[in-house]
């Protein structure tokens, strides 16, 4: 390749500085490469190779001797274990004895998917298909979980209450985040001082909110005591009550991220243009209605990746369960990362990497499918 | 070389070598330090650092303590210890924990250590710590700091008051805690638990479960075992005796605290200093705990006894429970079994086989500083120390605890409550096998935790606890674990 060539084709760089380039020509035409080249050096060490390598620890059962670590070779028994095997109820929750509403949900969520399903044949190309089709299978698979666990009566395992976690906390922290924020977009007094309290839990560690949270949520000693009181209710603790627990747990995340979603929705709304306000206010057209058609539509953009970002950062929650209850009571505030944890502490490194697959599975597939489908959706809504 | 220069080179090599040689002895061990990993807070670890620092003024070398949550301790040695990484040079855990690192051929043999030590005086460490706890394989691989066993405790005062007598069975344990729960024991007006017991999940509940069931369970003696068939190492679980002490268990809840589920060990020790437990579960650190400051409520209030029996007893043929007989449990008094429960069996230091020679020394002569009864008959009074008594000074006379300042009464009925249980030819030894943490810490925690909440019914707690205990078992190897279960109880190896 002439240097002609590579000036017109810059993204082909062949190897070797071409007759009559000098090496710092040639430095120059690979400049590119070389700056980048510590950036993805870094990643591919501490990122993509040990994520890699964690699926022989997957694949294996892990022993520690004298010599270092003693691989043996277990296929997929560290998976189907948390399927079928004696960690089932601890995953998937009891999933024995599905009642007649577990089955009727199941049965109308699976048909609504499948019809989805043969409704995309016509409209995707068959790599869209493929995509469509794993995530249907996904949420075919959790719509039976939740049948058979939890519309059923049955106990939930670590798979849905990270999931309750996920799109319960998310959905909280985005009305109460999206709320705040509007309020300080407004012309109201103090907006300033209320910006920084409400920004401030985010700033502080997880653990610390942990720590914090376990105190302030301490219905014998803490300060809802008093109130608690007041209403008769003294023998009852939320650490002792599986729900309860989980709703704790979810409001004391949400008390941390809410300003995540708050600081980047208030960004977003006062980068709304005022003059298409004022001008919806001269037609005439209600709060309500300005915020519906004028606003909103500007800040989707903005909504939903910030949704899906925190999203993401949700299913991999795990400081304040196991601060708090230590994942209990029972297993009942157990995230799946806290699950892998808790294995990975007792030295089960293989069946710790198998969950944390399964964790990355699920995220992947969820955030994707949240994405494609809704959040692109969303996007095209609000350009048109 | 001139008169001068000679001079000159003369008083330089004489401050050299005078500035070595105060180097010398400036410490046996300058220069070195030693990295020990255990449990978070004052207990266990608090003392140890203190004593590190008389270590360090005495022989120069330095005693850096590092703490981790409870359930992480065993796997962070293993891993650091395992991979070559050492950065800790001595683990102090529970003394069954030893035998996994043991084999692996992670620990080293204090043998000829001692055999050099004129401090020591193994002698007066009692047989059970010094056989079962402190060596493995026949030969010393840890020293203990501290001496386990679970006893039952119960407030001397409410009992006299409520005309009740200590309980002797666990049904009366129920009985007593129904008939005294709600009652103000503190003075303060409000209505105080009829029983405390720390039954947080991935704390330290699964020890408290063990002292249940130990006496349904085992009944030939401490070599029987309750966890497993010695011959077969199938587990003996999933069976009518370990389904009543999960159900008394969880019935114990009714007269707890409301967030007893989530109460660790510290939550419960703050409750019963403030006088709020009529009944707990405990190590011997109730005896010395009230008399803390902050105890000086319930002082010379809290009394122990050694062992808490049954009056039913498993059938391993049929895995029912039977009424006690002197046939099927000869070491029973007045038809009722004991089966007093070695629990964790005291925190021991085990020094890292693979670190420098030099540290190794320094590891070993704190260790020993730690357990000489010059420090220990100390330490062992302080209850916030978390050490319980392991020597024969400890054990024999009350004039220690009472210089320390127990009431007479009370020391007597301390010392005889542990004496009792050490002597008691069923007592109940705590798993020394490979994988001993994770059958009880992981498995067994894990399940009986479910249980407690409600998650899952006693018989699938008892049924996976079983499927588990049975592949932690194939995943070390049958025949293994059968040779080392028998070497653990003394019956063959």
């Amino acid at each position: 390749m002439s240097l002609a060539d590579a000036i017109d084709r810059p993204g082909i760089s062949p190897a070797g500085n071409a007759p009559g380039e000098s090496w710092g020509e040639w430095f120059d035409r690979h400049s590119r490469t070389f700056f980048i080249a510590p950036a993805v050096t870094l990643i591919l060490i501490f990122a993509i190779f040990p994520t890699f390598y964690s699926i022989v620890f997957a694949l294996s059962r892990v022993r520690f001797t004298a010599d270092g670590l003693n691989f043996r070779f277990v296929g997929l028994q560290n998976f189907y274990k948390q399927f079928f095997g004696n960690d089932q109820v601890h995953f998937l929750g009891k999933t024995d004895s599905m009642g007649i509403f577990g089955t009727v949900f199941f049965v109308v969520v699976a048909a609504a998917l499948l019809w989805w399903l043969y409704r995309s044949l016509k409209i995707t190309s068959w790599v869209g298909m493929l995509g469509r089709i794993i995530s249907a299978v996904m949420a075919i698979f959790i719509a039976w979980v939740v049948a058979a666990s939890l519309v059923s009566g049955n106990t939930i395992g670590t798979l849905l209450t990270t999931l309750f976690y996920v799109f319960a906390g998310c959905a909280l922290q985005f009305v109460i985040g999206t709320g705040l924020a509007f309020l300080c977009s407004q012309p109201i007094l103090g907006k300033n001082f209320f910006r920084v309290i409400f920004f401030i839990p985010l700033m502080v560690t997880p653990l610390g909110v942990g720590y914090a949270m376990k105190m302030v949520a301490d219905v014998t000693k803490g300060p809802f005591e008093p109130l608690l009181r007041g209403f008769g209710i003294e023998d009852w603790v939320w650490s002792a009550d599986p729900w309860a627990a989980r709703f704790v747990m979810m409001i004391c995340d949400s008390w941390q991220w809410i300003p995540f979603i708050f600081i980047c929705m208030l960004a977003a709304l006062e980068n709304v243009p005022r003059d298409h306000v004022e001008a919806a206010e001269v037609d005439g057209a209600s709060s309500i209605q300005i915020f519906r058609e004028v606003t909103w539509p500007q800040i989707v953009p903005v909504a939903v990746t910030v949704l899906l970002i925190r999203m993401i950062e949700a299913f991999k929650i795990v400081d304040l369960p196991n601060i708090m209850t230590g994942g209990g009571p029972g297993s009942s505030t157990e995230s799946m990362t806290l699950h892998s944890l808790y294995i990975w502490r007792s030295n089960d490194i293989g069946t710790s990497a198998a969950v944390a697959y399964l964790l990355l599975i699920l995220t992947v597939v969820v955030c994707a499918s949240l994405f494609n489908y809704v959040v692109l959706g969303q996007l095209r809504k609000a350009r048109a | 070389m001139s008169y001068r220069k000679l001079l000159t080179g003369a008083l330089a090599a004489g401050v050299a070598v005078s500035g070595l040689t105060a180097i010398a002895f400036a410490g046996e061990f300058d220069g070195v330090t030693v990295n020990i990993l255990t449990r978070p807070g004052y207990v266990i670890a608090g003392r140890l650092a203190e004593r590190g620092k008389e270590f360090e003024a005495a022989t120069g070398g330095k005693i850096v303590v590092t703490e981790v949550p409870f359930a992480e301790i065993f796997p962070k040695i293993q891993a650091d210890w395992s991979t070559g990484t050492n950065s800790i040079d001595v683990g102090v855990f529970a003394a069954g924990w030893g035998v996994e690192l043991d084999a692996a051929g992670l620990l080293e043999d204090m043998d000829p250590y001692i055999a050099k030590d004129t401090k020591l005086d193994l002698a007066d460490v009692a047989p059970y710590f010094r056989e079962f706890g402190q060596k493995v394989g026949g030969k010393t691989k840890l020293l203990m700091v501290d001496g386990d066993f679970q006893m039952v405790y119960y407030r001397k005062d409410v009992l006299e008051k409520a005309g009740l007598q200590p309980p002797k069975t666990w049904d009366e344990y129920l009985d007593v805690a129904s008939k005294i729960h709600g009652q103000d024991m503190n003075g303060d007006g409000q209505a105080d638990y009829g029983s405390c017991i720390f039954k947080k999940r991935n704390a330290q509940s699964y020890f408290a479960i063990q002292t249940v069931a130990a006496s349904f369970v085992q009944t030939q003696g401490t070599a029987q075992g309750f966890h497993f068939d010695g011959a077969t190492m199938k587990p003996v679980i999933n069976n009518d005796a370990w389904k009543k002490a999960f159900e008394l268990y969880k019935e114990t809840g009714k007269y707890g605290p409301p967030e007893e589920l989530n109460m660790d060990i510290g939550d419960t020790r703050a409750i019963f200093k403030a006088g709020r437990c009529g009944l707990l579960i405990e190590w011997g650190d109730p005896g010395t705990l009230q008399l803390d400051p902050d105890a000086a409520g319930v002082k010379g209030l809290i009394f122990a006894v050694g062992a808490v029996g049954t009056k039913e007893v498993l059938d391993r043929a049929t895995g029912k429970l039977v009424p006690v007989t002197k046939e099927n449990a000869p070491y029973s008094v007045d038809g009722i079994n004991y089966a007093p429960f070695a629990a964790f069996g005291g925190w021991a230091g085990a020094i890292n086989a693979k670190i420098d020679q030099k540290k190794k020394d320094a590891a070993y002569a704190f260790l020993s500083y730690m357990n000489q009864a010059a420090q220990s008959n100390v330490d062992v009074t302080i209850g916030a120390t978390g050490y319980n008594p392991y020597r024969n000074s400890q054990l024999a006379s009350t004039d220690l605890w009472v210089k320390a300042g127990m009431p007479a009464d009370l020391a007597e009925n301390y010392l005889g409550a542990i004496n009792g249980a050490l002597n008691n030819l069923n007592m109940a030894s705590d798993m020394k096998i490979p994988g001993a943490q994770k059958y009880t810490g992981v498995v067994l925690d894990t399940e009986l935790a479910r249980y407690l909440a409600g998650e899952i019914t006693v018989d699938e707690a008892l049924k996976n606890i079983e499927a588990g205990w049975e592949e932690v078992t194939e995943d070390f190897g049958r025949d293994e674990q059968i040779k080392a279960q028998a070497l653990a109880m003394g019956t063959g190896g």
